[in-house]
């Protein structure tokens, strides 16, 4: 609670009590007005104040203005009638207040809790000077300055361990709450809370295109992106209380002219002007979008903009590249065949010895294959002698250990040294292996499917998504094996990248709903940008997905585009309910009003109730 | 040319209001003000004068909510 609330918190409080007193006071005339006028005043003079300027500045519809006429105009209804009934006009002042109160309260309070809630920003960075370390503002600290983290404090600019391990927690950043381990030469980015050993890193960007400093860049400019619900209230606002008090003028004047009963005409009138601020809309709209932006990114899902939100919560096409997004992009031995084992069972000891030879021959051999193979026999440097490696350009690699030649490579290979390669039954790329000239049997690598693939696309089927298509590169076979395993029944191999924009487009022309594409933002930047929403993957450090997508998911994780849907769809359905809910109350009120059946009381309560019940709800927006 | 300013308003109304108010100042080309983050974004038209626009940004939304304040 700030100054200013705690203050007017104090107004309504006073204001209320002596109310209450009042009601047990017996006094009457003069004495009674200026009693009642007291907390009228106590808690309405900045209205009227600001309704005094609102008329110099030529503002009739200020809402101040219209609050404060309708007030004067029950008091002045009271003294006209004798009915000495001033309860009513310091009520709706009371209630007014309040309302006012809340939602600044509430709007405040979530301010505050949805920017905690992203506090990745780092407050300064450790450099050792002189053996003493000293605390700097991180936007002054050069490209290839070494940085000391200590436990429990921030990354603040990303770059490389130098020396130390220890356990990072980047829950702010991907919502995941599984901390990481790095080490020595692993790269690190900011926003990450180092949590239990003493990092030195050296920054390899400013602190200005690191990590956190972008994406709080990101976050906090999204809610500018306005939705179209949010223009259409601020278009239905502009219209609202100009009509709403062009009605109240008429009720004003046409029935009392007609019946002559000015009094209660004018009383009916004065109920519309109570009811004519547009506030509950105009605040829990765009406070929806900002709770369920901000819900988002705690759960690692980083939304550009509110009208991206919108779009997201439509989409019932997701258009999916395949290396990298359903599967890790990392080639790993999926099994190996020695010749004895005729591709059906696995045979331990002869498949560790085909493992051992092919470690060997490709120990010098940069390929990512080639990593794969090292990968799958860790204990390659084991003391064996490895002699003559020959790279043969197309095929494969031939080198000689401990004294035996071995060839590893495609069936080209195979067929040039006169070794007889057998096919293999399982789908991914096939390495055979020939010792000495005969063919000792094969290996399968292939590219791993990521772990929560196959349930992010049961759950975008739950919820709602129809129509799954997976675009890739890759050979038919492998795109064919990975699909039918995922449960997606629409792909499209062999594209290059021009060719997936166009088979988007198809996808796009043919649609009537919205298309979203999930890729990892690498080499599809322009699929990417021509989909009604672009989804990036994995932006943790990849500057270019940042830049392309419309939604960034903050990991590697599949199902975090599910996430991302049903986080929309969440936030717009709030934003539907406020929608209806607040016009659909106003304009009840004002009916009731018109006919005489609402009275002051009720337009108040119903106004303000309105707002509280908008907000509230806009909150749950959060809660994801 | 964009810039971002901190602003202080109390009601969501109000502060469509001062966007309306930024958007036919002169020298304005498009401005935007979001509630949630008390942040308005002005674009400014080619060759306009930042310093002398601000001050009739702030003029024109105090005319229409004297309680709102613009730091530039």
């Amino acid at each position: 609670m700030n100054r200013k609330q705690r203050k007017n918190l104090i107004r309504i409080i006073t204001a209320s009590i002596l109310m209450i007193f009042l009601q047990f006071v017996e006094v009457e005339g003069a004495a009674r007005f200026v009693l009642y006028m007291l907390p009228y005043l106590i808690v309405g003079y900045d209205i009227l104040i600001k309704a005094a300027k609102g008329i110099k500045n030529l503002q009739p519809l200020d809402e101040n203005f219209l609050m404060a006429l309708a007030t004067v105009g029950v008091w002045a209804l009271a003294i006209y009638s004798g009915s000495g009934d001033y309860t009513e006009a310091v009520a709706v002042m009371l209630f007014y207040q309040v309302g006012e109160w809340f939602e600044n309260f509430a709007v405040g309070r979530s301010r505050k809790n949805i920017s905690d809630l992203m506090d990745i920003r780092p407050d300064y960075a450790n450099v050792e000077n002189l053996g003493k370390l000293e605390q700097i503002d991180p936007s002054e600290i050069e490209i290839g300055t070494t940085i000391i983290i200590q436990p429990g404090e921030k990354i603040p600019i990303d770059g490389v361990i130098i020396e130390g391990n220890s356990i990072l927690n980047t829950s702010a950043l991907t919502g995941e709450s599984l901390p990481r381990n790095v080490s020595t030469g692993d790269e690190v980015i900011s926003g990450c809370i180092n949590i239990n050993g003493v990092l030195k890193v050296q920054t390899t960007k400013l602190f200005e295109d690191s990590t956190a400093s972008k994406i709080l860049d990101l976050v906090e400019n999204a809610s500018s992106r306005k939705s179209k619900s949010e223009n259409f209230i601020t278009k239905f606002a502009r219209i609202y209380t100009p009509a709403v008090v062009g009605s109240a003028a008429a009720l004003a004047i046409i029935p009392s002219i007609v019946t002559g009963d000015f009094e209660t005409w004018l009383y009916r009138a004065l109920i519309f002007l109570v009811i004519s601020c547009p506030c509950a809309l105009v605040i829990s709209i765009p406070l929806t979008f900002f709770a369920g932006l901000g819900g988002a990114s705690r759960a690692g899902v980083l939304v550009k903009g509110s009208n991206f939100l919108e779009t997201l919560s439509k989409v019932r096409t997701v258009v999916m590249d395949k290396t990298g997004t359903l599967t890790r992009g990392i080639f790993e031995v999926d099994a190996v065949h020695p010749i004895s084992t005729n591709c059906i069972s696995e045979n331990p000891t002869e498949a560790r010895q085909l493992l051992h030879y092919s470690a060997h021959v490709e120990k010098y051999s940069t390929h990512p294959i080639a990593a794969s193979l090292r990968k799958a026999y860790p204990n390659e440097n084991d003391g064996c002698t490895v002699e003559n490696v020959e790279e043969l350009a197309g095929l494969g690699i031939r080198a000689e250990v401990n004294g035996n030649v071995i060839h590893v490579g495609n069936e080209k290979l195979m067929e040039k040294i006169g070794a007889a390669w057998k096919p293999c039954t399982k789908i991914g790329t096939i390495i055979h292996v020939a010792v000495n000239g005969e063919y000792a049997g094969h290996i399968i690598v292939a590219d791993k499917l990521k772990p929560h693939s196959k349930k992010a696309i049961e759950k975008l089927y739950e919820i709602g998504v129809n129509r799954i298509v997976m675009l890739t590169g890759d050979i038919k076979k492998v795109a064919e094996k990975i699909a039918g395993d995922l449960g997606i029944k629409e792909f499209y191999s062999g594209l290059l990248p021009a060719q997936k924009v166009e088979h988007l487009e198809k996808i796009l022309a043919e649609k009537s709903f919205a298309v979203a594409f999930v890729g990892d933002g690498i080499n599809d930047a322009p699929v990417l940008a021509r989909a009604d929403i672009g989804i990036a993957m994995g932006a943790m450090g990849a500057d270019a997905a940042i830049e392309a997508a419309d939604v960034v998911l903050m990991d590697d994780d599949p199902l975090k585009i599910y996430t991302a849907i049903r986080i929309a769809k969440k936030t717009l359905s709030i934003v539907k309910e406020n929608i209806y809910f607040a016009i659909g109350i106003k304009f009840l009120c004002l009916i009731l009003g018109a006919v005489g059946v609402a009275n002051m009381w009720f337009a108040i309560f119903a106004d303000v109730g309105v707002m509280v019940i908008a907000v509230l709800n806009a909150l749950r927006a959060l809660r994801i | 040319m964009k810039k971002n300013y901190k602003i202080e308003v109390d009601c969501a109304n109000c502060a469509q209001k001062m966007e309306d108010a930024a958007n036919k100042t002169a020298g304005v080309k498009n401005a935007v003000v979001n509630f949630m983050t008390l942040k308005m974004q002005v674009e400014f038209e080619d060759g306009a004068n930042v310093k002398e626009v601000m001050p009739r940004v702030l003029e024109s939304c105090k005319k229409i909510e004297p309680d709102c304040e613009i730091y530039f």
